[in-house]
């Protein structure tokens, strides 16, 4: 009895599993809503997605639109984003950050925003290039940043010592505000972007470039990370540390000065009694300039298909990166306006950051030179300089990692 | 349908119906056939869909240059062994492959050994013997991400837990768990046999439990020392609990990703680079998703090869 089952049973049980199947494969297309625009970006943390949230309200009513926020963490914004292009899902707007765009340009997902009618007046010429893949203007900035080195004011001045603007001079300050479990000075020399992000202003202001590693230049400036170092002004474990983690141990007291950026303000000022300032990141000579790395997200306008949601998509970027709203969202989340004139009104209104300001202003895209060959180069580079510090000679390791970097591709 | 109705009604009261009439014995047999194949059919569909066709497209994938821009033009054309030749020519697969190695051994002797151990301990009936059971699962509980964060914290050189503790008592203090190239892969097994301890105890406790009695018994009327008693009559008999939890914990630990990206992102350095967050960092960080299918392939070739002998360790046990 047992063994007696019938096809009546069976039949539909198949019918099932391949309606189940059928379901799960052709699930992907969907039809847009022709009212509601959809904003990808990366802004996960509560305060960052209400800001933004406030300025797609202001301009959807501006522009007579719904527009709807998508966020998800800003690792995963270039894969999300390849996966709804595959599945003809992209978002209206997407907003990439600036060393991942000419990535997705390359690969032809992106539409040219002065073909949509968005002017670049008042942009700073680095700014424009900054948000352009060979030659080409993809990606509008609302705000940039970049790093600066924070100091804590208390310590400095009870130990009777200027803000270092000089390589030498930092070294020599770190060494004497080291001191029991405080260290002079923390920075991230993390295995990821962070890491290679915070060695750029050394390898920049040296003379150093991205696309050949292998440089004096280069070395000098790793050299120059060695030795803060073996002074023990920089803790060991700054081989592990992220940005953040740098922040961290600087609001704890453990660090006198830190590199670091100002997305961290906010924390920055959650604790009270810590008397902080902001300053230009040191260089190797006086009167050397001091080139930071140019940080931010951009704005753009994914290659959808449908001409007539593009220009609104532009409409969009229009309104969120124009003047007022830029002044709003840089005073929000204490990064620097890309326009001119916002930039100017936002001095005024948050003068102690003006060091950051004059940083933004020299400060340089780590993508200009290398596009969408940037990553492998990063990783070579991050590998590099942990070899570095963990005790390899920096020629030999700048000179495998330039060999890496170019033989990928 | 007209049959199938007619055999529903049959099923009511087949012993008058067969009587009455013997059916076709051929029909019969097809119709069941067709009734099994019915109710594996869901299984088989769900396995081709979620198994078999992720497998076979990571497989061509390996043989394709598959760049973002395939994700619009949906055009990845195959370049051969072009993406093989490349991961093999890369220094870095052959340092992965060996930490891998490495790391899994390492892991799954300790795991297996404490595990072991705690599970022998914890078959003897004492005080607290529940409540200390359940607190020694607690690592298990704790999602893999979080381990990995809460660990960097106490692993730190400087402002770590561990180093103070260390520093306290006197044996040093100053050790770099994770920030030195040849301390960081030891560091990253160390934490994760904690974290598969409990897994290994849990099961070869289950296992313990399966043992009778009686043979310690024996053993004991025989005169037998613990140390013999183990050898003889718990390991024998704890053997195909033993391949489960090896087999298993191979699987888990030779794919390891999410424990090393937060506890060293691979580095420093990448001393800490496995096969795993190779083929990470080959897809996800330099989106060259054809170099990161080769090395997933070499991953999932590694276990297939272990599941094989877990399949035939099973089979020699069922005869």
């Amino acid at each position: 009895m047992s063994n007696r089952f019938t096809p009546g049973v069976a039949v539909p049980l198949t019918v099932v599993s391949a309606l189940i199947g059928g379901v799960v494969l052709s699930g992907c297309g969907q039809q847009r809503d022709p009212d509601v625009y959809t904003v990808l970006n990366s802004s996960t943390d509560e305060s960052y997605h209400r800001w933004d949230a406030q300025t797609l309200a202001r301009c959807g009513k501006q522009l007579g639109v719904t527009i709807e926020q998508q966020s998800v963490p800003a690792s995963q914004v270039m894969t999300k984003a390849l996966r709804m292009a595959s599945s003809k899902s992209l978002p209206d707007v997407l907003q990439l950050d600036a060393s991942e765009m000419p990535t997705f340009a390359e690969a032809g997902g992106l539409i040219p925003l002065k073909d949509l009618g968005l002017s670049t007046r008042d942009i700073p010429e680095g700014i424009v290039n900054f948000g352009s893949y060979e030659g080409t203007y993809y990606g509008a900035a609302r705000t940039v940043n970049t790093l600066a080195l924070f100091y804590n004011k208390d310590t400095l001045d009870k130990a009777g010592l200027k803000v270092p603007t000089t390589w030498a001079e930092m070294r020599e300050t770190a060494k004497e505000l080291t001191h029991g479990k405080r260290y002079g000075l923390a920075l991230s020399a993390g295995g990821a972007e962070d890491g290679v992000f915070q060695f750029t202003p050394f390898m920049w202001s040296n003379g150093g470039d991205e696309t050949k590693l292998d440089s004096p230049e280069v070395a000098g400036a790793l050299d120059y990370w060695k030795s803060l170092l073996k002074d023990g002004s920089l803790s060991k474990s700054t081989v592990n540390w992220t940005q953040a983690d740098v922040n961290d141990q600087f609001m704890a007291g453990n660090a006198a000065m830190m590199i670091n950026g100002p997305w961290q303000v906010e924390t920055l000022n959650s604790k009270k009694g810590l008397n902080w300032g902001i300053a230009q990141i040191p260089v190797p000579e006086a009167g050397d300039d001091s080139v930071g790395p140019l940080g931010g997200g951009v704005l753009t306008v994914p290659n959808t298909g449908d001409g007539e949601r593009e220009k609104m998509s532009a409409k969009i970027i229009g309104c969120m990166a124009g003047e007022q709203e830029q002044i709003t969202y840089a005073i929000n989340s204490w990064m620097v306006p890309a326009n001119e004139k916002a930039a100017a009104v936002w001095r005024t209104k948050a003068p102690e950051l003006a060091a950051l300001a004059d940083q933004v202003a020299t400060a340089r895209s780590r993508t200009a030179k290398l596009g969408a060959r940037w990553s492998s180069v990063s990783l070579a580079l991050q590998s590099a300089f942990q070899s570095a510090l963990t005790g390899e000679p920096s020629e030999t390791a700048l000179k495998r990692a330039q060999k890496r970097a170019t033989s990928g591709n | 349908m007209s049959t199938t109705t007619a055999s529903a009604a049959a099923g009511a009261a087949p012993v008058a119906k067969k009587a009455a009439k013997p059916p076709n014995p051929a029909r019969i047999r097809r119709r069941r056939r067709l009734a099994q194949w019915g109710f594996i059919a869901p299984a088989v569909v769900f396995m081709a869909l979620f198994f078999g066709y992720p497998l076979v497209r990571n497989i061509v994938m390996s043989f394709q240059d598959y760049s973002p821009s395939t994700f619009f033009t949906g055009e990845s054309p195959f370049n051969g062994t072009d993406n093989w030749s490349n991961v093999f020519n890369d220094e870095l697969f052959g340092k992965a492959l060996w930490h891998t190695i490495l790391f899994t051994i390492g892991s799954l002797i300790g795991q297996f050994c404490i595990g072991l151990g705690l599970a022998v301990f914890f078959s003897r009936r004492f005080p607290l013997n529940g409540i200390l059971r359940s607190l020694i699962l607690l690592p298990w509980l704790v999602p893999m991400v979080v381990s990995g964060v809460v660990w960097r914290r106490i692993l730190d050189q400087d402002t770590g837990v561990l180093n103070s503790f260390l520093g306290t008592i006197g044996a040093g203090g100053d050790t770099p768990w994770l920030t030195s190239t040849s301390m960081a892969l030891i560091s990253v097994i160390l934490v994760n046999i904690w974290i598969g301890i409990p897994f290994n105890m849990v099961i070869l406790y289950g296992g313990l439990q399966e043992v009778p009695k009686e043979l310690y018994e024996a053993a004991s009327l025989d005169g037998a020392s613990a140390w013999r008693t183990f050898r003889s009559i718990t390991l024998p008999m704890l053997r195909p609990v033993i391949t489960v939890v090896l087999v298993l914990g191979f699987m888990s630990t030779v794919k390891i990703l999410d424990l090393i990206l937060a506890l060293t992102d691979g580095g420093p350095a990448d001393s800490t680079q496995t096969l795993g967050t190779l083929t990470y960092q080959n897809s996800f960080v330099q989106l060259d998703f054809g170099a990161g299918a080769v090395v997933g392939n070499i991953l999932i070739l590694i276990s297939a090869v272990f599941a094989v002998f877990y399949l035939r360790a099973n089979r020699n046990e069922g005869k």
